[in-house]
């Protein structure tokens, strides 16, 4: 079976996803991430879906299942590079990602994770 | 007007190909990158539905020329128990499985022409229409 590449990105896990997913896919995904979340300590995960022409319900469960786990493990979600025409069929589908951080890009998705690192760690100098 | 073309949808793999072909025939009809995102999204959730709830079934592709008028029709058909209460299947949130409950209402949003019959212990069938 085929797996999703995960790459590591400073403190953060970069999956880009290319291929149409089907089920087996996005459940290996969300376990290979987890362990590595965990294996790495990783505070981020940026999942590029430039890629992907579609976003239907399955995926968007998909995205919601790893934002979840990745919380609970203390790793931020931030889903980067949706196309224009996949977010215009999104807020139609009625389906707009609650909970999940989006960005344009992986480049403003790794600010936006840096950011909050910072701030994670400003705390525990103030403490 | 055609008869269309039927795939079948008994895997996974075949929602993944009925998508790329109904992406493939909007395109070619003309359709806007816009549009054709949706009915392609449209067919993934009814193609999963096939699968999941009806235990699989068919697709029937049909390209519509009425006059001036271009569009699509996808009939998605099972043989599956059937929806009890196909009103509150289409409200939002209600799902009988492990989808986020957005599939046929989903669906009927994103298309132009929408028809839902379903009878229990038969199967169901939807029909969902966008012009170009």
């Amino acid at each position: 079976m085929n797996r999703i590449p995960i790459l590591r990105l400073g403190k953060a896990l970069l999956v880009t996803i290319q291929v149409d997913m089907h089920d087996e896919l996005a459940l290996a995904l969300e376990q290979d991430l987890t362990q590595k979340i965990w294996a790495t300590g990783a505070r981020g995960v940026l999942i590029d879906i430039s890629a992907l022409e579609v976003v239907d319900s399955f995926i968007g469960r998909m995205l919601h299942a790893i934002a979840s786990v990745s919380r609970v493990l203390d790793a931020e979600t931030v889903v980067v590079g949706m196309r224009p025409a996949v977010a215009i069929t999104l807020v139609e589908l009625g389906l707009e990602l609650p909970g999940i951080r989006t960005a344009l890009d992986v480049e403003r998705g790794m600010t936006l994770l840096s950011r909050r690192d910072e701030e994670a760690e400003g705390d525990v100098e103030r403490r | 007007m055609s008869g269309g073309d039927l795939r079948e949808i008994r895997s996974s793999d075949d929602v993944v190909r009925v998508r790329q072909e109904v992406r493939a025939r909007a395109q070619a009809l003309g359709f806007s990158l816009v549009d054709q995102t949706k009915i392609v999204t449209a067919a993934s959730e009814l193609a999963r539905n096939t699968l999941d709830y009806g235990g699989g079934g068919t697709v029937r592709l049909i390209e519509l020329r009425n006059g001036a008028r271009t569009g699509l029709r996808l009939e998605f058909e099972d043989q599956g128990p059937g929806i009890p209460d196909t009103e509150q299947a289409l409200r939002d949130g209600f799902t009988s499985g492990r989808g986020l409950g957005l599939g046929l209402g989903g669906a009927r949003r994103l298309s132009n022409e929408f028809e839902l019959v379903s009878q229990l212990g038969q199967g169901t069938r939807v029909s969902i229409t966008r012009w170009k």
